[in-house]
């Protein structure tokens, strides 16, 4: 790393490999965004979905649970609850909240109502929807 | 000291060694948590633990990072900061800030604080580690502006380094990428591939060069060896880390709703990143090696070469372990996850900032280095904090492999509680390393206070 190998060159080879490999990821985010709607289930994000995910944030789901891996690994896996326990057992669940079991982890209740509780299982059956290259492995997330 | 205005940097490292011992009390808090569920709920349940937990982490590694700038960048660019009083008031302004965010986290629901502070205008909450309110966030920004501001000026009044200009790179890349953080869109697939820009750029990118830059400025000022030979191994290890962790951000992309090429694009990519973190271990001891001088201050060449091996087991190899997409299938958003996470962010992060207070606490404080029995006690929090990090990296793991076995490999997968209950022992066993972690900090805090005879002082 002496003699011809300069620092000059060093800092040269930074720059050029920066620009360079930056450019490429635009690349090929340019590319992703065109193939976004054949898999991302766009086409089902109506007003309640969108109400949804607002629940979903303002009530940080993500700080115990994940969705589609990413999250907290306090909780199961959301991405794929709809078709695993279905809109009923959802909304039920939620209404029950905290089950009080001693010892065992505890969900706060959000007082949600009926409304909004429709609105986040609707967000959550759109995210099941989306294409995720078969993730997760089974059912249980 | 060779300029009066690197003193700034005293108070902000103060903060960040406060807000660590925060981080690391409610760490134990989720810890416990994972073994006696109902721990503290419903005073704090674990969601907002977690949040004040990162969010603690990212607040005081920014402390650290712009108190570093601050003690740096006036003996790189050999004149005075630009502004020492405005430096100090951005200190109270983000100090009081970060607090308020934390207190609204533990004492205000999560949904009313949105409510309170303007979601409903652009609502960026509830994502992780962007859990701030939009007041924070926006103050985030003003606070890092001013700070680059201050800091810019400086360098352009002055000597113009290498190590000063990757570090204003670094700097100017995390407030560029965090402006990401406003972007949420309503398509969870783009919300989710953009939130990376923030994230993944940050730990996996800009970051890095502030991590090199900091080191490089420490290896420099205890061996003694030539400028040019630390730069060229500076821009060589920044190199490495750029040209394959940009790319590398498609690791993150398998799952999530992209394009199914990402899977060759990030694997590929993502398997080199361990390469610039081998590159940084080889060049701390290296230089260490060849060092032309004995700095009295041992403990700061120990953290150095600490964050070098650390980096690289938690970054680099814990990395390695779950980045191939065919791996990354089975382990994705699991205690495999969560055990790189620990070790990469204390071996890379953590340990840099405290190798740099440890160079350059005692040179405020007017001597060339810490009095023998205080950097012996220093020493021993260093082995304490680090073996314990390399105990809670294990332990999750353990819980990791099991866990991907039960729920996702087996033949007749076992549902997510169900499969925490078997785990339960490495939970526990994690929360003793993690009180072995805070007797390791308190030994830490302690060292600042024990006596002795000093060192000469120096300049």
């Amino acid at each position: 790393m002496s003699g011809i190998f300069t620092k000059s060159m060093a800092r040269n080879i930074f720059y050029g490999g920066t620009v360079f490999f930056f450019l490429l990821f635009l690349a090929l985010t340019f590319d992703s965004h065109k193939e976004f709607p054949k898999r991302d289930n766009s086409q089902n994000l109506t007003p309640q979905v969108i109400a949804g995910k607002k629940i979903w944030e303002t009530r940080n789901c993500i700080g115990c649970h994940t969705l589609l891996g990413e999250g907290a690994y306090f909780a199961p896996e959301l991405g794929n609850v709809y078709p695993r326990r279905g809109p009923d057992f959802i909304k039920g669940w939620m209404q029950a909240q905290p089950t009080g079991a001693p010892g065992r982890r505890q969900m706060p209740q959000f007082h949600l109502t009926d409304e909004e509780l429709d609105n986040i299982v609707a967000f959550l059956k759109y995210t099941s929807e989306i294409n995720t290259a078969n993730w997760p492995p089974n059912i249980e997330g | 000291m060779q300029y009066q205005s690197q003193a700034v940097a005293k108070p902000y490292f103060i903060a960040a060694i406060a807000l660590f011992t925060g981080q690391i009390l409610f760490g134990l808090i989720m810890g416990m948590q994972y073994v006696v569920g109902d721990f503290l709920f419903p005073e704090i349940p674990f969601n907002v633990a977690r949040m004040v937990h990162t969010n603690l982490l990212i607040v005081w590694l920014l402390f650290g990072f712009m108190g570093a700038a601050y003690y740096m960048v006036p003996e790189e660019s050999e004149t005075e900061l630009f502004s020492p009083r405005l430096a100090i008031a951005l200190f109270w302004i983000f100090l009081v800030a970060g607090a308020a965010t934390v207190l609204g986290y533990l004492f205000v629901p999560y949904a009313t604080l949105a409510q309170m502070t303007g979601n409903d205008l652009l609502a960026t909450m509830g994502r992780e580690f962007l859990e701030q309110p939009l007041p924070t966030k926006l103050g985030i920004v003003v606070v890092a502006l001013a700070f680059l501001f201050n800091i810019t000026m400086t360098v352009l009044k002055g000597r113009k380094t290498a190590i000063s200009t990757v570090l204003l790179l670094g700097l100017w890349g995390l407030a560029i990428f965090f402006l990401f953080s406003f972007y949420n869109p309503h398509n969870l697939v783009k919300d989710k591939y953009y939130w990376w820009w923030v994230v993944h750029l940050w730990v996996e990118g800009v970051w890095e060069l502030i991590l090199g830059s900091l080191l490089a400025f420490v290896l420099i000022k205890v061996t003694g060896v030539d400028r040019e030979v630390i730069e060229k191994w500076l821009y060589v290890i920044i190199t490495l880390t750029l040209v394959t962790g940009i790319i590398g951000t498609g690791h993150h992309y398998y799952w999530i709703g992209a394009p199914e090429y990402w899977q060759w694009w990030g694997s590929v990519f993502s398997a080199l990143e361990p390469i610039p973190f081998f590159a940084m271990t080889v060049f701390a001891f290296n230089m260490v090696n060849r060092r032309r001088r004995e700095h009295p201050n041992k403990a700061a060449v120990l953290w150095a070469l600490g964050t070098g091996v650390m980096a690289f087991l938690g970054a680099g190899v814990w990395g390695f372990l779950h980045t191939l997409a065919p791996v990354n299938y089975y382990t994705h958003g699991s205690q495999i996850t969560a055990a790189h996470g620990h070790m990469a962010f204390y071996g890379a992060y953590v340990m840099v900032v405290l190798t740099l207070i440890s160079y350059a606490m005692p040179i405020i404080r007017g001597r060339a280095a810490n009095s023998n029995k205080a950097q012996v006690l220093e020493m021993w929090s260093f082995w304490l904090m680090t073996i314990a990090m390399v105990f809670i990296t294990l332990f999750l793991t353990a819980a990791g492999i099991l866990q991907v076995w039960l729920q996702r490999v087996s033949d007749t997968p076992m549902g997510f509680m169900a499969t925490q209950d078997q785990v339960v022992l490495f939970y526990w066993m994690r929360e003793w390393a993690g009180l072995m972690f805070l007797v390791g900090l308190v030994t830490y805090i302690v060292s600042f206070f024990v006596k002795g005879e000093d060192s000469a002082a120096t300049q």
